[in-house]
């Protein structure tokens, strides 16, 4: 049974169409690239994934059940999580602080509740580990290489045991040797039967770790097979229009 | 570091190597220590020290007593300041909210008196106070809303703010200053003004209250979603924080700090004057920021609201016990405020 499953998705911003017609199946486990060029449509597609906005059209169903997102916090609910392009963390808290930011580990003292700070490090420190990534619980965001930062945000996702994972061009402003730490990390999402689906404009980013394609054009899906049976000249010209469908 | 250029790792495996280079940074650059609060209380117990031998009138018990007294009034509103600077706020009207809560505190004592409560004992004291305390609230409450709601600036709703509240403090008591009074007053001196053991109630109230927030900014989820605020307010919000009611929390809680600090002065002074507190938001904020809070939003602490606060007064005292003319003293505090910064620049280099 598919994860998430698009039907004929719309969206209309007043006359304008910034989504027609989105057919769209993510199997569990499964890293889709979602590619093409700005204002085709990704980030409209991915924000009524993400439960941002509601679609025009068309209906959406998760895990066999149909799902009406009106706001963020409904997609968080049933196991969607998003890691944001600027990645969305505080820079003056810790790196377990940030993975738990808004989901705080708890403990009652008489009639009060205080942070459980050893748990939350504690935790946080599994989840790092369990991502092979060598960033410190207790160590503060400020501090860190682009690659820790997205580890951090990763780590959010796990936390909630998300079963789909929206990434926002998350190798967009990290050097090349953060970029390989990252797409480690989205490897090992998918190890963990997480699926994924990777807004990114980099060609080798997709290919080395996506196992599908998906291209958009002026709101069209104009293409969407495995990346083994495209390659980037076929992806370009899909999303220059240069090719019309595939 | 370059180790991993030169011994590639196996396949796989992220290289350690490439976290070589963000290593901890040494106990004197991290944690309190690398604090501006930090250095900033060495440079309290020096300039405390170098007093003590200038004049040996600073340590005599008098002396103590009337700088821990004064430097508390100022000390519980810079905690409330601190607070809402932390989350990358700021609160001008604290000045004007101490004289109204002031001032509604004594008019209800008046005017208790002559109820049926005034039999009952510490009613009216207890009423007067909560009058009080209520007014900081809605005025509090007004400010936080306006910025988390509306969206107004800070700077602005409370600069308003400043002028409502003074001028409401001179238009209901026409410009009187008004003397608490009726059947609770010793009791209500001895709430406000007195001592337990020697030590100032308003110092007793001071630490007693920076000790709460230390917990609470700390040990608290609420602390840590104020911290998130001041770092990242977007972050904060995306992942599902509360931040309009975080928000509101915070100018309420900073009102109501100035309106209590407004109450204690009543009992210090034996009255409310309408341009009681007048300019004190401006020592507040300096208080808040010689201790290290960071107007940018995400740093500060009440280690530093009280050492700052503290700071001021004893240069303040020392400067009026040297015989420097007492004018000099403003001088002097805006010099520490740019040096407390600037000192912090050059001490974190890069990082800054």
């Amino acid at each position: 049974m598919a994860l998430l499953e698009l039907r004929g998705v719309g969206k209309d911003f007043g006359a304008i169409r910034a989504l027609s017609d989105v057919d769209l199946t993510i199997e569990p486990g499964e890293a889709v690239g979602l590619m093409g060029d700005n204002g085709a449509g990704k980030s409209t597609l991915v924000k009524i994934i993400a439960g941002n906005f509601a679609p025009t059209h068309g209906s959406i169903a998760f895990d066999g059940q149909p799902v009406h997102f009106t706001r963020p916090v409904d997609a968080r609910n049933v196991g969607i999580e998003v890691v944001y392009q600027d990645l969305a963390l505080a820079d003056n808290l810790t790196a377990a602080a940030n993975v738990f930011l808004g989901r705080e580990l708890r403990r009652r003292i008489g009639p009060f509740r205080f942070l459980d700070h050893r748990a939350m490090n504690r935790r946080a420190s599994e989840l790092f580990a369990e991502l092979k990534s060598e960033t410190r619980a207790s160590d503060v965001v400020r501090a860190m290489s682009g690659g820790q930062r997205q580890a951090v945000a990763i780590a959010r996702t796990r936390l909630s045991d998300a079963k789909l994972v929206l990434m926002d061009e998350p190798t967009a402003a990290i050097s090349v040797r953060q970029v390989a730490e990252v797409l480690d990390l989205i490897r090992r999402l998918k190890d963990h039967g997480v699926a994924v689906i990777l807004i990114s404009h980099r060609m080798p980013d997709v290919f080395s770790v996506c196992d599908r394609v998906v291209v958009l054009r002026r709101g069209r899906k104009v293409a969407d097979k495995p990346v083994a049976a495209s390659s980037p000249e076929e992806v370009t010209a899909l999303i220059t229009g240069a090719k019309e469908a595939a | 570091m370059m180790a991993s250029e030169t011994s590639p790792a196996p396949a796989g495996t992220i290289e350690t190597a490439d976290f070589a280079n963000v290593g901890r940074a040494a106990w004197w650059q991290r944690g309190f220590f690398a604090s501006q609060t930090a250095y900033v209380a060495v440079a309290l117990a020096a300039i405390v020290v170098v007093m003590a031998v200038l004049s040996p009138a600073f340590l005599s018990p008098g002396n103590v007593a009337n700088v821990a007294k004064n430097f508390s009034f100022i000390g519980i509103v810079t905690l409330g300041m601190t607070l809402v600077i932390v989350t990358g706020g700021i609160d001008l009207s604290v000045g004007s909210v101490m004289a109204l809560s002031a001032i509604a505190c004594a008019m209800a004592m008046q005017a208790l008196a002559g109820t049926g409560l005034a039999s009952v004992p510490f009613a009216t004291m207890a009423l007067a106070i909560l009058a009080g305390l209520g007014v900081a609230l809605l005025i509090g409450l007004a400010n936080g809303l306006l910025v988390a709601r509306v969206g107004l600036s800070p700077f602005v709703t409370t600069l308003g703010m400043l002028s409502i509240a003074r001028g409401l403090a001179y238009a209901v008591t026409e410009g009187r200053g008004q003397t608490p009074s009726g059947p609770d007053i010793d009791a209500f001196y001895a709430f406000t003004d007195g001592t337990i053991l020697g030590v100032p109630m308003a110092v007793i109230y001071l630490l007693g209250l920076a000790a709460i927030l230390g917990i609470v900014l700390h040990h608290t989820a609420f602390g840590r979603h104020v911290f998130a605020l001041g770092g990242n307010e977007k972050a904060a919000a995306l992942t599902g924080v509360a931040v309009e009611r975080v928000k509101v929390c915070v100018y309420v809680l900073c009102s109501l700090s100035a309106g209590f600090a407004g109450i204690l002065m009543t009992g210090w002074l034996g009255s409310a004057p309408a341009n009681l507190a007048t300019g004190y938001e401006l020592t507040i904020i300096a208080a808040a920021v010689i201790g290290g809070a960071n107007l940018a939003g995400g740093v500060g602490g009440p280690a530093g609201a009280v050492i700052g606060a503290l700071l001021i007064e004893v240069i303040r005292n020392g400067l009026v016990l040297a015989g420097i003319n007492a004018y000099w003293q403003i001088v002097l505090v805006g010099m520490i405020i740019i040096l407390a910064v600037l000192v912090d620049r050059l001490r974190s280099g890069r990082t800054a």
